[in-house]
């Protein structure tokens, strides 16, 4: 296998609670690797700690009260990301590794004309001459399939739709061709058919470019048709990982395997889906609580005595390359409980 | 499309809202906004129609000029044999008991002050539903109904979940015990384990109680779960409608097909061909003319006919129908 573009080993996000000093664990210990070229997603529910990690990375994380705990390590071409001097850290950010987040209308500024705000990273980073940088930017609208760009460059933010916006969201990380895109819910603000254009758009860009993109969501659904690999997270810590088809076809975390049935799905006949819809029981717990052993246990179909005691570590399930399938569970160890209640 | 007397009844339903004001003091007032434009609707008593469309389509709207929280310009909306928009006020507050609403957004339709017991109680005394102690009872029974213990009456909106407070809003609605539900995007604010609970929830309470919804959402396969017809809005008109199991099977109009392959589904084996439809919703204050549709229409028969012309909803097969030329043509 190739290097990987991104390193990511054991980050701890923790924040400082606002009532009485309480530490809320958001990030807890979380590894993955972003290959060049490839797609990663992150799935979980709200609370879980994807956004915490993918700001993480950038170190756009506000401190305080948040804090990377030292031990932790972002390491992107070999440089550790958390020991970098603010300089450095610059240019990086918006250059090599470009963000997009959720919410298209409030990421853009609304006294800057969108031509200004994309011209802006080719200035800083690539030192363009204005003139330059405006075409640049006519350029990269064009791109991202933004009808009449030399009109459009002039337009302010409440003048686009919100798919536009998040057109022109793609267009300004972009413009420096950075390595790695972090995607963070970059449709979920969006209607389904104009989130079906901004998919299709990245994944189009994506080809073109040749860059990684670090997808963060919690829609099953886009993870199954963009990415390349699946990193699950529950509570803070990564539950499973695997490539995305081993993932679908064999989910072994109670937890993955219970948000797969609990999705009402589109493509299944009516009379098979009236009735039940399969539940996980209960809520996801608050950072600053999780409960002992397995963060899982309490909403777990399976869990037994080990489980309410014993965290269990990420587990080799050993399909595949060795480490390709990796799960946070006791039932690895003992398989046949499984069945038991299932 | 039943042979059940319907329960609900809209025919015709308008609302325009008056357009803004440009930004500054002398501007000229913009054109209205044509939210509801035309619709008409019947829910059978004990089903679920399904109210579909994008953002802006208008479908909210619908619902709430169903109970007269936003009063509609024209139209007739008939609930059981009582026509709603001609009621007076006091006529209406009684109706009031036989049609409620569960909002989508469970933090902000609870009142911040006020105890769950508090929230479930006000209804109760309005309507004269209970007194002394049965009223603690009533509140007891309601919690329990929707999967609640019994301790979180006393506690206050900010101290639940997004999950347990949508189920407060749906026992705030049950407690004067209507018949007919608008359920405006009730699951969308929450995670998916949870809101398969919610849904499974909504389920068991139509089975249990006999009611009726109008179930309003964006998300289609949250639709196809819990709705016996369907009816799919575009810029304020119904563009198709029809028993859910046809309509997502075999969709007659283009904007349903786009809709239904633009849903990601959850499985990397399947691959659809999937229509990525070009441009964005028009203004519902400045709708094309002809087919509202046209300009983002995939249809390979699309021609001048769709620009100019407006299409009727009409019958394209059995219960189903769809406003476009063609409709009867393969996609």
């Amino acid at each position: 296998m190739t290097e990987p573009l991104l390193r990511v080993r054991d980050l701890k996000t923790y924040f400082v609670t606002e009532r009485g000093g309480g530490t809320a664990r958001a990030v807890d210990g979380v590894s993955f690797d972003v290959h060049p070229g490839e797609t990663l997603g992150i799935v979980g529910e709200s609370g879980c700690g994807k956004t915490v990690t993918s700001l993480s990375i950038l170190r756009l994380i506000p401190e305080p009260p948040g804090h990377i705990l030292s031990g932790s390590l972002i390491e992107f071409e070999g440089r550790n990301l958390l020991t970098l001097r603010p300089p450095e850290l610059r240019a990086i950010r918006g250059n090599e590794v470009a963000m997009i987040f959720q919410e298209p209308m409030t990421s853009l500024n609304p006294v800057f004309t969108v031509g200004d705000q994309i011209a802006e990273a080719a200035i800083v980073h690539q030192r363009l001459p204005r003139k330059r940088a405006r075409a640049r930017a006519i350029e990269m609208l064009r791109l991202v399939g933004i009808p009449d760009p030399e009109e459009r460059v002039d337009h302010y933010p409440h003048q686009l739709s919100g798919g536009m916006s998040q057109r022109v969201m793609i267009a300004m990380a972009l413009v420096c061709h950075p390595k790695l895109l972090i995607a963070d819910e970059p449709t979920t603000a969006l209607d389904v058919t104009i989130q079906a254009q901004i998919l299709e758009l990245l994944d189009r860009l994506q080809a073109e470019l040749g860059m990684a993109v670090l997808l963060i969501t919690h829609d099953l659904g886009i993870v199954a048709g963009t990415s390349d690999r699946v990193v699950v997270m529950y509570a803070g810590q990564v539950v499973e990982t695997a490539a995305t088809p081993e993932l679908f076809a064999h989910p072994l975390h109670p937890y993955t395997e219970g948000l797969m049935a609990a999705v009402p799905r589109i493509d299944t006949r009516v009379s098979q889906v009236r009735g039940r819809l399969h539940t996980i029981p209960g809520q996801v717990p608050a950072a600053s609580a999780w409960p002992a052993g397995c963060r899982f246990h309490p909403r777990c179909p399976y869990a037994w005595d080990r489980c309410t005691v014993e965290e269990p570590p990420l587990l080799d399930a050993g399909r595949g390359e060795p480490g390709s399938h990796a799960v946070r569970c006791w039932l690895l160890t003992e398989p046949r409980r499984r069945t038991r209640q299932a | 499309m039943t042979t059940v007397a319907p329960l609900v009844e809209v025919d015709g339903l308008v609302k325009h809202f008056p357009g803004d004001r440009g930004p500054w003091p002398l501007a000229r007032r913009r054109r209205p906004v044509r939210a509801v434009d035309g619709v008409s609707l019947r829910i059978a008593a004990g089903r679920t129609l399904g109210l579909v469309g994008e953002s802006g389509c208008g479908k909210s709207t619908v619902g709430r000029s169903i109970l007269r929280l936003i009063e509609p310009d024209a139209g007739r909306v008939v609930l059981d044999g009582v026509d709603v928009l001609a009621c007076r006020p006091r006529e209406l507050r009684a109706l009031r008991r036989r049609m409620q609403i569960v909002f989508q957004d469970p933090y902000g339709s609870l009142n911040p002050r006020m105890t769950v017991r508090q929230a479930l109680r006000e209804p109760l005394v309005i309507h004269h539903l209970a007194r002394g102690p049965e009223i603690d009872r009533r509140i007891a029974g309601l919690l329990e109904e929707v999967g609640l213990d019994a301790a979180f009456a006393d506690s206050y909106p900010h101290e639940l979940s997004g999950g347990q407070r949508q189920r407060v809003g749906i026992a705030r609605a049950l407690s004067v015990e209507p018949s007919f539900l608008v359920l405006d995007e009730p699951v969308s604010a929450l995670d998916v384990s949870v809101q398969a609970q919610v849904l499974n929830l909504l389920n068991e309470l139509q089975q249990r109680r006999k009611l009726t919804y109008l179930f309003i959402a964006h998300d289609l396969a949250v639709v196809r779960h819990s709705a016996d017809e369907v009816a799919v809005m575009y810029l304020g008109k119904i563009v198709e409608q029809g028993p859910a199991e046809t309509l997502y099977r075999a969709p007659r109009h283009p904007y349903t097909a786009s809709l239904l392959s633009a849903v990601p589904v959850p499985d990397p084996r399947v691959s659809r061909q999937r229509i990525v439809l070009q441009g964005d919703v028009p203004s519902p204050a400045n709708p094309p003319p002809g087919c509202p549709f046209h300009p983002r229409c995939p249809h390979p028969s699309k021609n001048d006919r769709c620009r100019t012309e407006p299409p009727a909803l009409r019958v394209v097969g059995p219960d189903q129908l769809a406003a476009c030329h063609f409709a009867e043509e393969p996609m």
